[in-house]
C-alpha cells in the first residue's frame, strides 16, 4: 500500500466567470520513503492538486474523487481530523517563499508554534529545537536568526525556513511546492542538494512539484507529468527521461535547456488551455504536432503510463526529431 | 522610534506655529470683529475696545504677542463676545465634556466594529455575515445629524428611557445617546473596513502556512491574521479622529452637551474670532498629536517600518 494514493482528484473552482477545473482525475501515489514528481507547465494544476490533500483550497474550490493516506479516505476528511496531519505528519513548502512566511512575526516564534501545536513542548523547548532545524537547514547564525523577523532574511533562507518550519515535527511525507523556482540558480542547487540530504537522514517521502525537469531526474523516482489539469503520463522517472511516450513529455524534455547549447530554450510553442473552458477531448490537442481526428472530441484514456491517442512509435519519431542527440 | 516621535514632535511645533499665525492673519483679514454691531458705536468707545484686544497695535507686534500668549502661557485671550468667560475658560469648561464622549465614542467603534468586522469575514457568506454587513451599511448612511433625532424620538419620545439632552455632569443616562449618535456610522465604517481587510488577509500566502502547520482556525485568525489586517483600520483612526470633532459640533448642537463644538458654532456664528482661533488651534494640535501616536502604533505592529 502506498502512503499516499490520489485517486481521480478533480478540483473545481467556482468564479464570477463560471467554474473553472484546475484538477481533472488525476491519480498518482507517493511509497514510504519514496520519491514522486509532479511536473508541468504553470497553471497545469499541480499546486491544487497538493493543497487538495491537506484541505488548503481556497475558499471557493472543492474537491472531488479520493485522497488515501495509510488507506484512510482524508480527502474533505473534517478540520480536526486534517489539522493532525498537517505539519505533524505531512510537512508542506510553499511556492513562494516571500510571502509564506508571515512577515508580522518573528521567525523563530512562527518555527516554535509548529512544534507546539503538536507536541506538548514549552516554547523554550520549541524554541531551541527550532534553532536546531535552523542549523540543520544551513542558515548560519541561527540562534541569531531565531529573533529576527522575514524582511530579514533573502529568498533562498526563507525557503530554508520554510523547509526547516516543514521537518520539525519529523512528518513521514514532504510536499515541496516549486521549492526553488523563486530562487536563483545556484541557491536552487543548495536547497535541492539540501532536500536529498534531509530525505536521506530522515527517510522521508517527498512529493516535489515543479515545472522543472532539470531538478526531477536526481530527486524523484516516479515522474508524473500534467497539462491543463490532467495526467498525460508517468512511470518511473529513468523510463520517462529515455523513452517518452507521449507528446507533451516529448515537448518539456526538448524544452530543458542544454548547458553545452545556446543557451536557447525550445519551449513548446502556444499557450496554455483555457481551464474555464476545457475541450472534451484532450487538452494539448492545439498545441501537439502529432494531434489527429479524435483528439480534439474524445478524452484519451489513461493506460497507466500515458493518456494519448497517437501510436507510440509516432511519438519516438517525434522525439528523435525534437532532439537528435538524446535519442539513440 | 524614540528618536522618530522626538523628531515628530520638532515637526509638528513649527506647523502649528504657523496654523497660529494664519489663523490669526484670517481673523484680521477677515471683515468685523468685537467692535462691528447693528449700532454703529463712537470712535471713543471703538478705540477703547480695541486696545483691550491689542487691536491698535502694529500687525507683527500683535502677531508676536498672541503667538507668546499661546505658545508660553497656553493662554488664548479674552474671547470677542463674551466678557464674563475668556476662551480659555471656554476650553476648560467645554473640552472635558467633548473629551469624554468622544472618547467613549471611539472606543464603542473600535470595540464594537473590530470585532463585527473579524466575525463577518471569519464567517463569510453566512448569516452572521449578512446581518454584520447589513446592520454596518444602514448605520454607514444613516450620518449623526440623522441619527440623532432618530434616537431621541425612539428612547425618549416613545419609550421615554434616556433625556433628549443636557450634561448633568456626564451622567450615564446623559452620555448614552450622544455616544451612540457620533459613534455608530464610525462603527459601521470600521467594521466594513476591517471585514475586507480581513477576508484579503485570509486569502494570504503566510494564512496558508499557519493552517499547514496544523492550527485550529480561531488561533489562525487570533494570532496570524489580526495584526495584518489591522493596519488599515489604525490608518483610518487619524480621519476618524477629525471625523469624530466635526460630528461634535452637531452633537453639542442637537444634544446641548455643552462641549467645545457648541463654544465653536456659537462663536463661529457672533464672529467671536479668538475664541475660534483658539479652538481650531487646539484642536489643530489634537489631530497632529493623535496622528503621530496612529504612525507609532502602525510602526510598532508591522516590523517592515522602523524609524
Ligand atoms: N481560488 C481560485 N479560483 C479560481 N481559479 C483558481 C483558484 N486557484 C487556482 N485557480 C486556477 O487553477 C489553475 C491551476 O492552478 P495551480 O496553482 O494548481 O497551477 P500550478 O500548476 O501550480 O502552476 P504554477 O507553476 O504557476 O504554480 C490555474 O489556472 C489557476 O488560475
Ligand atoms: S491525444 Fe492527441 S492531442 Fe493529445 S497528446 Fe496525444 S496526439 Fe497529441
Ligand atoms: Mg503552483
Amino acid at each position: 500500500m502506498p502512503l499516499l494514493e490520489i485517486d481521480d482528484l478533480a478540483v473545481t473552482f467556482a468564479t464570477p466567470g463560471g467554474d473553472v477545473r484546475a484538477v481533472d482525475g488525476v491519480s498518482l501515489s507517493v511509497d514510504e520513503g519514496g520519491a514522486t514528481a509532479v511536473v508541468g507547465e504553470s497553471g497545469s494544476g499541480k499546486s491544487q492538486t497538493a493543497f487538495s490533500v491537506l484541505g488548503l483550497l481556497a475558499k471557493n474550490g472543492r474537491a472531488t474523487g479520493a485522497v488515501r493516506w495509510d488507506g484512510e479516505d482524508i480527502l474533505n476528511a473534517p478540520d480536526r481530523r486534517l489539522r493532525t496531519l498537517r505539519g505533524e505528519e505531512i510537512g508542506i513548502i510553499f511556492q513562494d517563499p516571500m510571502t509564506s512566511l508571515n512577515p508580522f512575526m518573528r521567525v523563530g516564534s512562527q518555527l516554535a508554534e509548529a512544534l507546539t501545536e503538536h507536541r506538548g513542548v514549552s516554547r523554550r523547548e520549541a524554541e531551541r529545537e527550532a534553532g536546531r532545524m535552523l542549523d540543520a537547514v544551513r542558515i548560519p547564525d541561527a540562534k541569531a536568526r531565531l529573533r529576527q523577523y522575514p524582511h530579514e532574511f533573502s529568498g533562498g533562507m526563507r525557503q530554508r525556513v520554510m523547509i526547516a518550519m516543514a521537518l520539525l515535527n519529523r512528518p513521514r511525507l514532504l510536499i515541496a511546492d516549486e521549492p526553488t523556482t523563486a530562487l536563483d540558480v545556484t541557491v536552487q542547487a543548495q536547497i535541492m542538494e539540501l532536500l536529498a540530504d534531509l530525505r536521506r537522514e530522515f527517510g522521508m517521502a517527498l512529493l516535489l512539484i515543479t515545472h522543472d525537469l532539470g531538478i526531477v531526474a536526481g530527486a524523484c523516482e516516479e515522474t508524473v507529468v500534467m497539462y491543463g489539469g490532467r495526467v498525460m503520463e508517468k512511470g518511473p522517472t529513468a523510463d520517462l527521461f529515455a523513452a517518452p511516450t507521449h507528446p507533451y513529455t516529448v515537448g518539456l524534455l526538448a524544452a530543458v535547456p542544454r548547458i553545452d547549447g545556446d543557451g536557447d530554450l525550445a519551449a513548446i510553442p502556444g499557450d496554455p488551455p483555457d481551464m474555464s473552458r476545457p475541450l472534451p477531448g484532450c487538452p494539448f490537442t492545439p498545441r501537439c504536432p502529432l494531434a489527429h481526428a479524435p483528439c480534439p472530441t474524445v478524452r484519451p484514456p489513461m493506460d497507466g503510463r500515458r493518456a494519448c491517442h497517437a501510436p507510440v512509435p509516432d511519438v519516438r519519431a517525434l522525439a528523435a526529431r525534437l532532439a537528435p542527440e538524446a535519442a539513440e | 522610534m524614540l528618536v522618530y516621535s522626538i523628531k515628530r514632535i520638532l515637526v509638528a511645533i513649527p506647523v502649528l506655529l504657523i496654523l497660529v499665525i494664519v489663523s490669526y492673519l484670517v481673523m484680521v483679514l477677515a471683515p468685523g470683529g468685537p467692535t462691528s454691531s447693528e449700532r454703529t458705536l463712537p470712535a471713543a468707545v471703538i478705540a477703547n475696545i480695541e486696545a483691550r484686544y491689542g487691536l491698535d497695535q502694529p500687525l507683527w507686534k500683535q502677531i508676536y504677542d498672541y503667538v507668546e500668549n499661546v505658545v508660553l502661557r497656553f493662554d488664548f485671550g479674552p474671547s470677542f463676545l463674551r466678557r464674563d468667560l475668556s476662551v480659555n475658560d471656554m476650553i476648560a469648561q467645554g473640552f472635558p465634556v467633548t473629551l469624554t464622549y468622544g472618547a467613549l465614542s471611539f472606543v464603542l467603534a473600535v470595540a464594537v466594529g473590530v470585532p463585527l468586522g473579524v466575525v463577518a469575514a471569519v464567517r463569510q457568506n453566512t448569516w452572521l455575515d449578512y446581518l454584520a454587513v447589513g446592520f454596518s451599511v444602514g448605520a454607514q448612511v444613516l450620518p449623526n445629524f440623522v441619527m440623532a433625532p432618530i434616537l431621541v424620538v425612539i428612547f425618549t419620545v416613545w419609550l421615554g428611557w434616556l433625556p433628549a439632552g443636557g450634561w448633568n455632569g456626564g451622567a450615564p443616562e446623559n452620555l448614552v445617546l450622544p455616544v451612540i449618535a457620533l459613534g455608530t456610522s464610525f462603527m459601521a465604517s470600521i467594521a466594513r473596513l476591517t471585514r475586507s481587510s480581513m477576508l484579503e488577509t485570509m486569502n494570504s500566502g503566510f494564512i496558508r502556512t499557519a493552517r499547514a502547520k496544523g492550527m485550529p482556525m480561531r488561533k489562525v485568525v487570533l494570532r496570524h491574521a489580526l495584526k495584518p489586517a489591522m493596519l488599515p483600520v489604525i490608518s483610518y483612526l487619524g480621519p476618524t479622529f477629525v471625523g469624530m470633532i466635526t460630528g461634535s459640533v452637531v452633537i453639542d448642537y442637537f444634544f446641548s452637551t455643552g462641549g467645545i463644538g457648541g463654544f465653536l458654532v456659537n462663536a463661529a456664528l457672533n464672529r467671536d474670532y479668538s475664541t475660534m482661533m483658539g479652538i481650531t488651534i487646539l484642536i489643530g494640535a489634537l489631530t497632529i498629536l493623535f496622528n503621530l501616536l496612529v504612525d507609532l502604533t502602525y510602526a510598532w505592529i508591522d516590523p517592515r517600518i522602523r524609524y
